[in-house]
């Protein structure tokens, strides 16, 4: 069956290639797609969804609301509240590399109050140098987010490491991982409530006394499978006074939709690998209907040794769907190669979905068997005295 | 001796108007080990006449026997197991499949006869050596003479043992003193018991072999001795 492509295994190579492409194609769009999904997943599990954000929302009036300052110490004594933690945005105030550069170049970048516990809070940690503590929180001092960080060109942390925050140095501590669940302290300089009361005024006046806040962002972790009874409490829990004025999300859901949408494969790509499986069809019915010319006299001879019109004929499907088979058995093996090459980089588990190879090598058979049914037909109907007339 | 092969008032004409008529009317039998010379010019319709004994194609009108069985009335898949079993072809070119080895060659003869592979190669390693060829078993053909060539063909026609072996100028495409070896290997197959029938246009070639059938314009003039 084999002996039309093993007497021509270059051209048998050439034109299997295209449906190797193809299948490759497939097997790796869907390949990735899944394994994108299952690192965000993944990622996801690490992080937890039991985290709930309260956020000062818009006021009824219009204009930006504010959370009260008592709001963190009554939500701590919410039932299946095990954690909180919140931060103050600083509005007026910026951050730059230092104070030579122009004001309106603040880099989108954002000054934050923070409690002492956000990291644990958010579930990321420090990725260089050290976080906040009880004295460096009272100090000028900053923690910067990831891409605060590099937007400050601060890719290390060294001694005297210094930002230009509100009109003054602040000696940089540490820089933190990537947030993934609150992606706004990424592009934050944190600083301690206490030091921004002192260094940057971030104060409210409570009966004649000055208190540092208010905060913007309140984290909770609630207990795991409370989130949603939680979740209904938190409004009126943090803003008695007016709980429309505060908005609640849950920052796993964002993740979650973003892993649906990663699985949601690219039909561009998909679409191109359905092209080239289409072109390698061609290619294969090409190279079929030439061999059938070529081998007329190899057709003669068969039918002259007794070979019947349908053995004629599976011969030539035969050799049609091996060699669509073996481009897409290569083509699933090369697709297989490239997701499991781009998910170790990024450190994703290599996830390659069943209907993806399966597919892959059912679309070559049906693609072998459609693009060799014609030559193998004709193959079949030529007289065995035409086949075996010598040109 | 019993008659493997019979024809009797066989036609063949092609094409629709007018028809040509390739042949008009033969008849002649070949019994059990005969070696008979077909012979006659190019357009004498022997070729026609190799095809139609060989059931590669079917007469207009007549009766063509091969052991007994009326040809015209089988069915595409009987045909070719008659084929199989029963008709050994000799090219005057060859046809051999060139990435195969002289012994793979000689076993395709086997091919459609449901044969077992290993049995295949065994047979092809005998016939082989009945032509001569023992040593060139491993060979390509690209790898042989014109007559060795030849002799790996007509060992493939033998190997299935068929009742009658169809030789079409099998010395045409061969130097003199080689086709003159591949004659005499042919006479030796039959003096063994193979019933051969050798289609030539070389009139001194078919006077060395026991029987003539001449062939002109579709028509046998003489069947002679």
């Amino acid at each position: 069956m084999s002996v039309g492509l093993r007497a021509r295994p270059l051209r048998a190579a050439l034109s299997a290639l295209g449906i190797a492409i193809g299948t490759a194609a497939i097997v790796a769009v869907l390949g990735l797609s899944s394994s994108s999904q299952a690192g965000l997943l993944a990622e996801i599990d690490r992080l937890g969804t039991n985290l709930l954000t309260v956020e000062a929302g818009e006021r009824l009036t219009g204009g930006k609301a504010e959370l009260p300052l008592e709001a963190p110490a009554r939500l701590t004594h919410l039932g299946d509240v095990e954690q909180l933690a919140h931060t103050g945005l600083i509005e007026r105030a910026n951050v730059y590399r230092s104070s030579l550069i122009p004001a309106a170049e603040s880099g989108g970048l954002q000054v934050r109050a923070t409690s002492l516990n956000l990291p644990a809070v958010l579930g990321t940690g420090v990725a260089r140098g050290r976080w906040l503590n009880a004295g460096t929180a009272r100090e000028p001092v900053a923690v910067l987010g990831a891409v605060a960080a590099r937007r400050l060109g601060l890719e290390r942390v060294y001694p005297d490491a210094r930002i230009w925050l509100a009109g003054q140095w602040f000696n940089v501590a540490g820089i933190l991982r990537p947030s993934p669940l609150e992606p706004d302290i990424d592009s934050s300089a944190l600083i301690g409530y206490a030091a921004a009361e002192r260094y940057v005024g971030y104060v409210r006046l409570v009966g004649g006394e000055g208190k540092a806040g208010p905060p913007s962002s309140i984290y909770v972790r609630t207990m795991t499978g409370h989130e949603a009874s939680v979740q209904e409490r938190l409004a009126t829990t943090a803003n008695p006074a007016a709980p429309n004025e505060t908005s609640v999300s849950q920052p796993s859901d964002v993740l979650t939709a973003r892993a649906a949408a990663a699985g949601a494969f690219d039909s561009l790509f998909l679409g191109l690998g359905v092209v080239a499986l289409i072109v390698g069809a061609v290619g294969v019915a090409n190279i079929m209907i030439i061999s059938v010319l070529e081998r007329r006299s190899e057709i003669g001879l068969r039918r002259a040794l007794g070979a019947t019109q349908g053995q004629i004929r599976a011969q030539f499907l035969g050799e049609s769907i091996l060699l669509a088979v073996l481009g897409g058995a290569v083509g699933v093996l090369a697709g297989i190669a490239a997701t499991a090459a781009y998910a170790g980089s990024k450190g994703w588990a290599v996830v390659i979905p069943v209907e993806a190879w399966t597919g892959g090598i059912a679309s070559a058979l049906l693609i072998g068997a459609l693009a060799g049914l014609l030559p193998a037909v004709r193959a079949s109907r030529l007289p065995p005295t035409v086949a075996l007339r010598t040109v | 001796m019993s008659t493997v092969l019979e024809l009797d008032g066989v036609t063949k004409r092609y094409g629709e108007q007018p028809p040509v008529a390739a042949l008009r009317g033969v008849s002649f039998s070949v019994r059990q080990g005969e070696l008979v010379a077909i012979v006659g010019p190019s357009g004498s319709g022997k070729s026609t006449l190799l095809h139609v004994i060989g059931t590669l194609e079917r007469p207009t009108s007549g009766v063509v026997r091969i052991g007994g069985v009326d040809a015209a009335q089988l069915s595409d898949r009987e045909l070719s197991r008659l084929r199989a079993r029963e008709i050994g072809f000799v090219f005057q070119q060859f046809f051999l499949a060139e990435h195969a080895t002289a012994r793979e060659n000689v076993a395709d003869g086997l091919l459609y006869a449901g044969v077992p592979a290993e049995e295949r190669l065994r047979r092809a390693d005998e016939a082989l050596e009945r032509v001569g060829l023992a040593d060139r078993a491993t060979f390509k053909p690209t790898k042989l003479s014109g007559g060795e060539r030849q002799r790996v063909a007509i060992a493939r026609a033998l190997v299935g043992k068929p009742a009658i072996v169809l030789a079409d100028e099998p010395t045409g495409n061969l130097d003199s003193a080689t086709g003159a070896s591949i004659m005499a290997l042919i006479r030796e197959l039959n003096a063994a018991g193979a019933t051969i029938v050798m289609i030539t246009h070389d009139a001194e070639l078919a006077d060395g072999l026991p029987r003539q059938v001449r062939v002109r314009d579709g028509q046998v003039v003489s069947d002679c001795p």
